[in-house]
Parts: C-alpha cells; sequence; structure tokens
C-alpha cells in the first residue's frame, strides 16, 4: 500500500515537474549547502589533523608567554634559558628536549643588506625532533649536520633570486651579524614568504652571533612512548612554575601539545561551520515551509480527487498517509539533488586544491550521506503533515461536490 | 425466500443549518433495498434526491433516524469505519466518471483494492477481468484522457464492481453522454442486474431511465411521495 501512495506521489510529481522543482529548490539549496560545507570542512580538518600529526603528535612546545608558536618572543616578555631547558628535560615523561633562537638578523649578500629570520637549531640529538616539526625539505645541497658551524640553509627565495637581488647559490657567503656564513642547502617552498626567505644556522653559531648564551626563543620536547603528551604538559608546566617561583594561573611561559593547538584549530573551525550550517538550516526551513504551501495548494486542487478516494473506500488515515508521503517525497527528490550538487561542490574544491599542490580529500561520510537524505524526507514529510490532516478531514460529499 | 436488505432507512431526516435558516432536505423517510433488486430513486431538483443518495451511499449521516447497512447502524460509526464498509459494500458510479487523470484504467480500477490491502497482482488480474467484462480489454493502459466519455464510465463502472460490492449506486449515470452513448451504459447496468444478479441504485431526475428499475421511487420534498413497482421488469425478488 505505501509502494502504492509512493508511485501516486511520483505521478504527481510528473504531471507537475516545473512546480514539484521551484517547491523543492530551498531544500535543494539548504542540503547543497550542508553537504558541501560539511564534506570540505570535514575533508580539510581531516588534512589538517594528519598533517598535525605526522608532524608532531608526541611533541609538547614551551615558549615565553606572549610568544607565540612559530612566532619570536616579543621583546619584554620573560625569556626562556638554558636552565629552563635543563628543567624540562627532566620533567616526567619527556624523552628529550631541544631548544632553539629565533630573530631578525642583519643579513649582507653582495652589496645588498636585509633583515630575515634566521633560526638556530641545534645539532645535537634533539635535532630530530626541530626537522620532524618543520616540514623542511632540502632541495638543494644538504641540510645542516653536526659538526657545522659557520654553515647555513637558505629559503627558496634566496635561491630563486626573489630576495636578493642576485640569487643565491650553493658554496655562496652571506654575512649574517657580521659573521660569514657558507651556504650548504636551500629549503624546499613552504608557501609564505616569511619562512621562504628565512635563514637555517646551527644554534651554537646563532647563540654567538646573536650574543644569545643563555636565551631560547623556544623549546620543544618529545614525549617518551607510553606517555600522553597532555599529561607530560602538566608535569612539564608544574616542574617549570617552581622553578621559575610563579603562581598557577600567572605562569610568564605556555606549555602546548600539538593536540591542545590542533583542539584550539578544531574549536574555531567547529564555530564557523555551526554559523555556516545555522544559515543553511534556514534554507531548509524556508524550503519546509514552501513544501507546505505547495501541498495546500495540492489538496485544493484535488479535492475531487479526495473525495473520490474517500467515497471508494480511503479512511482518513489513507488520504493523510497519501499526502505525508507525497511531501515526504517532495523533502527527498530535494535532498538528492542537492546532496549531488553539495558533493559536486566539495569535488570542485579538491580538484582546485590539487590543481595548486594541495594536498586535501573532501570526506563524505555515510553519516552525512543518509542523514542528508533522511532529514530532506523528513523535513518534507512534517511540512506535509499539517495539509495531510486538513485533506483527510475533508467532507466525503463535500469534496465529490467541489469544483 | 426470504428478502434480505442491503440498506435499510429508518424515519431518516437530514437537517442542513444555512446560517440561521434551517433547511429540511429530508423529512422522515423509510426506505430498504433489497439484495438484488434494481430501484431508482426518481425526483425533481430540490426534492433531497442527492441528499438521500449521499445516505444511501454511506457518504453522510443522518441528522435524525437510523440507517443500517448490512444490519450495522452507520449513524454510531467513526468516519474511518465507515470509509472501509463503503469500500467493501458499495459501487459508486458517477455522472463526473470521477476518474484519476494520471492513473490507466487498470490503475482506476484496481485503486478501491489499494485500500483494502488487496496485493498488486491481485488487483491487476481482477482489473484486467472487469476491463475484458465491459469490453474496455483493448484499453487496459489507456488514461482517462485518452478514454471516450462513454469508455470512461465503463471503466468507472468496472471500478465500482472492484471489491465485489453488495450494492451499485449510480448517481446520474448518462448525464454526461449522449443518449446513444447513455442507452450502452443503462443496458450494460441491467445486464448486470439480470444477468449477474447486482443489486442496483440509480439516481436520476430523468423518466425515461426509470423503465429499467423494478421499482422507482418517487421522492419530493423530502418525503417519498410514491413507490411504483414496474411489472414488466419485475421478477424473481419484485
Amino acid at each position: 500500500m505505501i509502494k502504492d501512495y509512493v508511485y501516486f506521489a511520483f505521478l504527481n510529481f510528473s504531471a507537475r515537474k516545473l512546480r514539484t522543482f521551484l517547491t523543492v529548490l530551498g531544500i535543494i539549496i539548504g542540503i547543497a549547502a550542508v553537504v558541501g560545507l560539511i564534506s570540505i570542512g570535514e575533508g580539510l580538518q581531516e588534512t589538517i589533523n594528519e598533517q598535525f600529526r605526522a608532524l608532531g603528535g608526541d611533541k609538547l612546545i614551551v615558549t615565553p608567554k606572549g610568544g607565540g608558536f612559530a612566532i619570536g618572543a616579543p621583546s619584554g616578555s620573560a625569556d626562556l634559558t638554558k636552565d629552563d631547558l635543563d628543567v624540562v628535560r627532566k620533567s616526567r615523561g619527556m624523552d628529550k628536549a631541544g631548544g632553539m633562537i629565533f630573530k631578525l638578523g642583519q643579513v649582507t649578500y653582495g652589496d645588498e643588506r636585509k633583515t630575515p629570520f634566521v633560526s638556530g637549531i641545534p645539532q645535537d640529538e634533539t635535532k630530530d625532533i626541530f626537522s620532524d616539526i618543520q616540514t623542511f625539505s632540502i632541495v638543494e645541497g644538504r641540510d645542516l649536520m653536526d659538526g657545522d658551524k659557520y654553515s647555513a640553509v637558505v629559503g627558496i627565495l634566496l635561491y630563486e633570486g626573489e630576495y636578493f637581488d642576485k640569487s643565491v647559490k650553493i658554496r655562496d657567503r652571506l654575512t649574517i651579524e657580521g659573521q660569514e656564513f657558507k651556504v650548504v642547502g636551500v629549503l624546499g617552498r613552504i608557501g609564505n614568504p616569511q619562512d621562504d626567505s628565512q635563514i637555517l644556522i646551527p644554534l651554537e653559531a646563532a647563540r654567538e652571533i646573536f650574543d644569545e648564551p643563555e636565551k631560547l626563543d623556544f623549546i620543544m620536547g618529545q614525549v617518551r612512548p607510553g606517555f600522553t603528551p597532555s599529561d607530560v604538559a602538566d608535569s612539564v608546566t608544574r616542574d617549570l612554575r617552581k622553578f621559575r617561583d610563579v603562581d598557577e594561573d600567572e605562569e610568564d611561559f605556555d606549555v602546548q601539545t600539538f593536540e591542545q593547538i590542533l583542539e584550539t584549530f578544531s574549536d574555531i573551525f567547529s564555530v564557523v561551520q555551526a554559523i555556516l550550517i545555522g544559515i543553511a538550516a534556514i534554507s531548509l526551513l524556508v524550503g519546509g515551509i514552501g513544501i507546505m504551501n505547495t501541498m495546500y495548494t495540492s489538496v485544493l486542487q484535488r479535492t475531487n480527487e479526495i473525495g473520490l478516494m474517500k467515497s471508494i473506500g480511503a479512511r482518513n488515515s489513507d488520504i493523510a498517509l497519501l499526502f505525508v508521503i507525497e511531501s515526504g517525497f517532495l523533502g527527498l527528490a530535494g535532498g538528492i539533488i542537492g546532496l549531488i550538487i553539495g558533493a559536486s561542490m566539495g569535488l570542485l574544491v579538491e580538484f582546485g586544491a590539487s590543481q595548486v599542490g594541495l594536498p586535501f580529500n573532501t570526506h563524505l561520510s555515510f553519516t552525512l550521506l543518509v542523514g542528508s537524505l533522511l532529514f530532506s524526507f523528513v523535513t518534507g514529510a512534517v511540512a506535509g503533515v499539517a495539509p495531510a490532516i486538513s485533506a483527510s478531514k475533508l467532507k466525503p460529499v463535500e469534496a465529490l461536490r467541489y469544483e | 425466500m426470504k428478502k434480505k436488505a442491503v440498506i435499510s432507512l429508518r424515519k431518516v431526516w437530514k437537517i442542513y443549518k444555512m446560517g440561521s435558516a434551517t433547511v429540511n432536505a429530508l423529512r422522515g423517510v423509510t426506505l430498504d433495498v433489497w439484495q438484488g433488486e434494481f430501484v431508482a430513486i426518481i425526483g425533481p431538483s430540490g426534492s433531497g434526491k442527492s441528499t438521500l443518495m449521499n445516505l444511501v451511499g454511506a457518504l453522510d449521516k443522518p441528522s435524525r433516524g437510523h440507517i443500517f447497512l448490512d444490519g450495522k447502524d452507520i449513524s454510531l460509526m467513526e468516519e474511518s469505519d465507515l470509509a472501509q464498509i463503503r469500500g467493501q459494500k458499495i459501487g459508486f458510479i458517477f455522472q463526473q466518471f470521477n476518474l484519476l487523470p494520471a492513473l490507466s484504467a487498470t490503475g482506476n480500477v484496481g485503486l478501491p483494492m489499494i485500500f483494502q490491502g488487496i496485493p498488486e497482482a491481485k488487483r491487476v488480474e481482477r482489473a484486467t477481468e472487469l476491463l475484458n467484462s465491459v469490453n474496455l480489454g483493448e484499453r487496459l493502459n489507456h488514461k482517462p484522457n485518452e478514454l471516450s466519455g462513454g469508455q470512461q464510465q465503463r471503466v468507472a463502472i468496472a471500478r465500482a464492481l472492484a471489491n465485489e460490492p453488495e450494492m451499485l449506486l449510480a448517481d446520474e449515470p448518462t448525464g454526461n453522454l449522449d443518449s446513444k452513448t447513455g442507452g450502452e451504459i443503462m443496458s450494460m447496468l441491467e445486464d448486470l442486474h439480470t444477468k449477474k444478479g447486482r443489486t442496483i441504485v440509480l439516481v436520476t431526475h430523468d423518466i425515461h431511465l426509470v423503465k429499467h428499475a423494478e421499482r422507482v421511487i418517487y421522492l419530493k420534498d423530502g418525503q417519498i411521495e410514491k413507490v411504483v413497482k414496474n411489472h414488466k421488469r419485475g421478477h424473481k425478488h419484485a
């Protein structure tokens, strides 16, 4: 019987194609927006999560308060020193930890003088913590290694001649803060001008030229296998608080795990997504009202048919069900078209991203697929309830006589 | 042989309220439709003919009095039960044919069976059989707008027979047809009565049609004016 009602619904749609399409437009737009946004959003989040995990799921970072990750500490804030590094190293669950310096430096190449960021990277056993986390690849020459002193690896913009007038080649010499360095390698492209114009040198050399024997701009640690990064972060915080003699909630330093950074990011992301989906939900609401309106019109137009059906044995519940199914399938039809459009939007973004070399896959989950279709059906069905009830309550005698 | 009533009306009143005025469409009508008979209800417009037809067809409930369909008092029934009973016991044939335009002849004939929960295969089989019996075996998949008026009314007759009803109720069945086609429809109804023993109630204002009936009930001002037995047509049940 339900099957017959579904068949009737489709007969009615095909008899009124344009009206059917216009009716479901709101649902189409709403579902397309929801599916598009969620699949792109989930894909984006997954990509970011993956990259973060690959980089440093077991790492934690200590920075002076106010200095963010990847940005040098602003002057005036409390510094971190070698002594802090020792404390971090001895914290429970910490495998190894290293520190680096990160500063703007005076760099002379030929006759030109500029001020790029210069990073001092440790060359001892903690080096790989840094090389893991910085997605640096060497495209020319070699990386810094143990035993290097006045050697430098330069960003791709220097190599390409986009930074200095003349391009910097392997074995060229640069003067940083008055000390001559030999270029041994070139970093692959990272994607932003600041990172692509930086210079990496050994930590020891950086301490010397910047005259910073103690200070560290950030400390990075690797958690021992079997320990949870957030637990280790807690013990590092406790130990540093004690060592630096500060009260709880008044720390002059930050300890962050990548999980936390990721969470912060996810939180922001969720809020943005919730707002966008809220807007899409309004479209769905409007779509539902559109369906309701159409169904009321349909009840009027088909009053005669309803009277006939009642006279040949249709109960009130049959008539109501007939209309609810019809409006439910109106919603579902919109949902299917919307889903196709939304998924295509995702694929388009994916294609666009791949064209500019970003690794990104949209993620159309089974839940999203089934959920959006179910939701569109339910929206339609709910919108059809009131018209269906008014149809079912028509008196057969009056309905038959209705012109 | 004991006569069995398909439907019995006892002192039935139907009162409509039109604003402040009340209209007594029926005033104490008592009437039995016997199984196997062909009865015609005739009367001018305003005589209460349509109201009586609605009540005999269980499409409406009386304001006063009782109507027994198959022994049950319909004035006490819920609308949904009434619909169910209507579907099983009564086959309607309307002046306007009232076919669903989107459905084929087979679909239209199968429609009453849907509401009785009959499975599709059986519906199609029975609809085909019925359409064959009204000589529309070649038109099974035609839509109403592809059929002539007479053909549409034959589809409607087949539909009325779908659930093997106890009574066919024809409301001006020839009103929208030319006289030749109308004659064909009337002889088809007469055949259903004489050859198949169907109970038929014909409601009309057309005096020429009543010759087909065994019994003619004349209605005037909401009351039965007279009942005339048609002895030329009268046979086994009269």
